[in-house]
Order: C-alpha cells, then structure tokens, then sequence
C-alpha cells in the first residue's frame, strides 16, 4: 500500500497535534495546519504545516491547489481545529459567536467542499468531523460551542449522502473532556460533574479519539458514513 | 495559454472514460453538458465542473468558482453547452 496522505487541522498542540505525531508515525504523509506554527514539526522531516485560519477561503483553497499538484490525491482529512467560549449566552458578545461558527462550522464546511473535490478523483476518500458532548448533554456556558458542533453533526449526515457516490465517506467523533487548553477554564466542580453525566466517570484521552478516528479511515470501513460516534457512553 | 473551451472539451473527453453514455463533443462549442438534450446526470455534473475548475485554475493560476448564486439564478443556465460555459468562464477570469 502506498503512503496514505492524510490532512489534519488545527496540529498545532492538543488533539491535532496527537493525531499527526500517530499518524506520522506509523509512516503516512501528514499534512497539517494552524494560525501558529508548531513547535514539534522538526522532529518529523516529512511533516509538510500550512499557516492559515481554517475559515479563510481564499487561503484554503490556495492550500488545496498545492496539496492537489504536489500529491494528486488525498485520503483522509480530520476536521479537528475548534475553539469553545464558555459564558452564560446572556454574556456572550456577538463577536464570539461568529468567530466560533466561522472557526467550527464554516471552517469544517469548507474543508470538506475542498477536499471532497480532490477525492472525487479517486473515488476514495475519508472524512472525519469533530462534535463535541456538550451537544447531546446540553451543558449550560457552551450554548453557541454547542449549536457550532451540532451544525456539525447536520452537515456530516448530510454530506455522507452527497459524497456517498464519490466513495468519501464522512463521519463525526464526539470526544467528552480532555485535559486541553481548551477546557483549561473550565471551574473544577463543574468538569466533576459533568464527568458525572457520561457512562464511564473518567476523562478522555487522546487515544480514546484516535482509535475511533483510525476505525473511521480504514479501507474496510467504507459502509460507515454519517455516523457521530460519542465517547464515555455520552 | 490554452483557450477555454479546449480546456472544457478536454476535460470532458477525460470524464467520457468514466461513462458509458458518453457527451458526444463532435458539435465542438454547441455541445450540450446539462438540462434538455444532456447526457450527464447531475451527479456526473458536479464531478465535471469540479474538473473543469480545477483545470482552468492550472492554466490560468486562478482560481474560479464556477457555482457561484450569479451562476445558479440567471435565467439562461451557463451551463447548458461548452460554449455558454466557455463565456461564463472568461467572464469569470476577468473578474
Ligand atoms: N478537549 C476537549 O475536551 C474536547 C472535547 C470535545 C471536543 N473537542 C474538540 O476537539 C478539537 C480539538 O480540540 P483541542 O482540545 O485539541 O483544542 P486546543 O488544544 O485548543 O487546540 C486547538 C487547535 O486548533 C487550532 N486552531 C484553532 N482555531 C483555528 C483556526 N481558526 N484556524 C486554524 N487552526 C485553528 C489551534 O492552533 P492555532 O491556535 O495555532 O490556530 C490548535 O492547534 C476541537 O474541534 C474541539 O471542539 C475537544
């Protein structure tokens, strides 16, 4: 088999940048990218970073033209970059709201739009979006996070059937809490109680995501499509 | 630089390798890609303006989007022949 390419987003630290030292290890291409360079990449010479803000069309698309000459094909991309703005929706200002769906919803949209294009080529191609359980358990502080991720889950049921004579399949992962940056704010006694509300009281970890996300992008999993897979029995 | 319409006819001749019913191009300009008269269902639609765009931005170094609102709501399709879509695309590049 030759090398998969794989298109991860938001590798600069966290989850992203989890995947991208899995997937560089077991040997496939990776390419990623991020508002801020990343400070691991020069362990991983093949490792090929793009700067950019995922909800920048113009920039993503010029990515995408790059990716197509340089490879002619793309396998796998993983829709990870995201950020969350816990506050009460009273405190919430407008500013927040349309950088977290510009980032989450807007930014997925066209990453798949893009990719879809390259993979149709093929006929071969793997999407995975990220949700969240702070969808399905309606946390209070996380409304529009929330309403970002479940347009998320909409658009990966959607595009599953669109992409689905195309060979791409499309699928969502729905991690609970994982010690990130992300929910550094997070006051402790609430994050205890919202482990409280999953089947399995623990935090997640990022193996936890990457088995479910390697289960999506194997070959033999091409009648799985429109999916969202939550952890912790969420 | 290569002419629009060739790029279109190309990229049709490729995609006729994929189809059983194939476009017939021997009518050059006038060749009929979608609504009365096509053979292309839109499935197979979508994936050609997928082509056709990527192959202009190659020739061309831009990058166009051929399915934009303008596009969906004029009245007379560009889309229906290689020579309305040809129009459409220079319009585009001079844009
Ligand atoms: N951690 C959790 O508890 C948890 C739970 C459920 C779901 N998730 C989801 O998992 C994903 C990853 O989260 P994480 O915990 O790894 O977050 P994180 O540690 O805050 O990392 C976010 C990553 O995304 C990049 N990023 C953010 N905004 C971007 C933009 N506009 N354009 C390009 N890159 C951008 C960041 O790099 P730059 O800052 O350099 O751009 C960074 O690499 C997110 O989709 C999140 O919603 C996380």
């Amino acid at each position: 088999m030759t090398s998969r390419i794989i298109l991860i987003t938001g590798t600069r630290k966290g989850i992203g940048k989890a995947l991208a030292e899995h997937y560089l290890s077991l040997g496939d291409t990776v390419i990623g990218c991020s508002r801020s360079l990343p400070d691991w990449s020069e362990n991983f010479p093949g490792y090929e970073h793009f700067e950019l803000d995922v909800s920048d069309e113009k920039k993503v698309t010029e990515m995408f033209g790059k990716i197509r000459k340089k490879y002619g094909k793309l396998d796998v991309l993983i829709n990870n970059a995201g950020i969350a703005s816990m506050n009460h929706s009273l405190l919430t200002p407008f500013d927040t709201v349309k950088k977290i769906f510009s980032t989450n919803t807007f930014g997925t949209f066209l990453f798949c739009r893009e990719a879809a294009k390259i993979m149709q080529k093929k006929k071969f191609g793997r999407i995975v979006n990220f949700a969240t359980v702070a969808t399905p358990l309606k946390l209070e502080g996380e409304a529009i996070y929330a309403a970002s991720k479940a347009a998320i889950v909409s658009l990966t049921e959607t595009l599953a059937r669109e992409y689905a004579d195309f060979g791409i399949t499309v699928n969502a992962v729905g991690p609970t809490p994982i010690q990130t940056d992300l929910v550094r704010g997070v006051p402790e006694e609430k994050m205890t109680r919202l482990l409280q509300r999953q089947a399995i009281h623990r935090f997640g970890k990022f193996e936890d995501v990457i088995n479910v996300i390697d289960f999506f992008i194997r070959e033999e999993s091409n009648f799985v499509t429109g999916q969202v897979l939550y952890l912790g029995g969420v | 630089m290569k002419d629009v319409s060739k790029i279109i006819l190309e990229q049709v001749e490729d995609y006729n390798e994929l189809l059983d019913d194939k476009v017939d191009t021997s009518a050059g300009d006038e060749t009929v890609l979608f609504g009365r008269g096509g053979v292309l269902d839109s499935v197979d639609f979508v994936r050609l303006l997928v082509d056709i765009e990527q192959a202009v931005a190659d020739e061309y170094g831009k990058h166009i989007a051929l399915t934009n609102e303008k596009a969906m709501s004029q009245k007379n399709s560009p889309f229906r022949t290689v020579g309305t879509l040809s129009e459409y695309i220079k319009k585009l590049l001079e844009e």
